[in-house]
């Protein structure tokens, strides 16, 4: 079996659901170092400190034959001081643990250059939350769900951009951590997953992402999300992404904002 | 005495002998610039970024010597004619980043043809051009427009040399 080969930075780094992509949003490229002739993988952690609470998340992904990737996340969503505010008790944390699986459909991002035609992947991530009794109480239905997405992904190597967009069938609520479907809305909505960046170098990406989230819990409105974003290949195995991230206002607390920053570790 | 001197004039020869190799004989093929499998990219900002000619020649010197050394390719290059292979890559770079030059080499199918060449080559290769573009300290935006003419060649090399 052979492993690595890949280009720099062409595999993606973790998004904040543990699949190949950027830091909101899931891309169409496939994670690992390998080439369509071999198996590959990755290790993330991430943290992510906003203005009333803060996650961590590490989990990793294998991807096969640059052509399939299959992801494991475990998150936890920590309220801190914030939770004696809410009525949950102080560092009260909601965890997740997030399961992907993404399929190339076709198209190619990198080699294509002659043609605008994107890389098209399709996936689904099946979320599971452990907070069933917090989830109820704030309108929420489930405390599990499946977000359906299909992502397209282009590099324009002669203007050095990268260039994705997503749309993602789902119900969740604050990614998942407050649970699934609510009592506003209960059903699925498509929502949009967009992101441009432009590369300084073959080892570093810079740009800013943009992701709608529905909005259906009737306790607190959920808003839009965006990122500023750098990801830097440090090695050819090791990189690092570093972004100012805002989340909108999050249960009832206003304007959540703050920093991500999560190391890969491919192979 | 005798002997050492002639061991040294031996030598000397086996180290000049690279100066004075001469390109082998190849298959005929009908030259053309549509060979290089690819337009030039308009203007010649890109060929003045590699520093023209010279430039060009230092890349290319860099990127032999990196894929002759590189476990991943060095097998591949074992038999390699360096003289043809040195020419025809700095016209085949000279006339895709807009310089004023013409390729005489074959087209990208025939050149790699039965090599069984995998991505991982690929890839490398692309790698260690990059390096020698940087060392010759050419912007990564030129940098990165001359290989978004490159890339699209994984068919006609990678795919085709499957055969
Ligand atoms: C964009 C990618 C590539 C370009 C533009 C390119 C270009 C060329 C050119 C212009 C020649 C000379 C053709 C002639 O003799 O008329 C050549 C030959 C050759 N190429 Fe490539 N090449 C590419 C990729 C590769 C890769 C990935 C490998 C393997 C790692 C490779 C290995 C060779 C070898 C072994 C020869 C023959 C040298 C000899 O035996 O004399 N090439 N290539």
């Amino acid at each position: 079996m052979q492993f690595g080969g890949k280009l720099d930075l062409t595999r993606g780094v973790a998004n904040v659901e543990g699949a190949g992509g950027g830091g909101l949003s899931t891309w169409a490229l496939i994670t690992g170092n390998e080439t369509r002739d071999g198996v590959g993988g990755q290790v993330y952690g991430t943290y992510v400190g906003l203005s009333d609470y803060s996650l961590n998340e590490f989990g990793g992904g294998v991807g096969l034959f640059d052509r399939g990737e299959i992801s494991l996340s475990r998150q936890t969503f920590d309220t801190g001081a914030t939770g004696a505010k809410l009525g949950l008790g102080k560092n009260f944390a909601f965890d997740q643990t997030v399961v992907g699986a993404k399929l190339r459909l076709f198209g190619d991002a990198v080699y294509a250059q002659d043609s605008w035609m994107p890389q098209v992947a399709a996936g689904l991530q099946y979320k599971m939350n452990d907070r069933t009794a917090i989830i109820h109480a704030v309108g929420g239905k489930d405390d599990t769900g499946v977000d359906y997405y299909v992502a397209a992904t282009k590099i324009l190597l002669d203007q050095s951009l990268v260039l994705n967009g997503t749309l993602r069938e789902t119900r969740a609520n604050q990614f998942g951590f407050l649970g699934f479907g609510g009592d506003r809305n209960s059903g699925y909505s498509t929502q949009f997953e967009g992101s441009a960046g432009y590369l300084v170098s073959r080892r570093l990406l810079v740009g800013a992402e943009y992701r709608t989230k529905p909005d259906n819990l009737g306790f607190a409105h959920e808003n839009s999300a965006y990122d500023l974003l750098a990801a830097f290949a440090i090695t050819h195995s090791l990189s690092a992404t570093a972004a100012y991230v805002n989340l909108g206002d999050i249960a009832t607390f206003r304007n959540q904002r703050g920093f991500y920053i999560s190391l890969q570790a491919g192979f | 005495m005798m002997m050492r001197t002639a061991l040294l004039a031996a030598a000397a020869l086996l180290i000049a002998a690279p100066a004075f190799a001469e390109e082998q004989p190849v298959k005929p093929y009908v030259q053309s610039d549509a060979n290089a499998g690819t337009k030039p990219i308009a203007g010649d900002a890109v060929f003045k970024a590699l520093h023209g000619q010279e430039g060009i020649g230092r890349i290319v010197d860099d990127l032999i010597a990196s894929l002759r050394t590189d476990p991943v390719t060095a097998d591949i290059f074992k038999a390699s004619d360096f003289e043809r292979l040195r020419r025809t890559l700095i016209e085949d770079f000279c006339y895709v980043s807009g310089g004023p030059c013409h390729y005489t080499g074959m087209d990208m199918k025939t050149a790699h043809q039965h090599m069984g060449l995998q991505d991982i080559h690929f890839n490398a290769l692309v790698q260690h051009l990059e390096d020698a573009m940087n060392k010759e300290g050419v912007p990564f935006r030129d940098q990165a427009r001359l290989l978004a003419k490159f890339a699209p060649m994984r068919t006609p090399v990678v795919d085709a040399s499957q055969n």
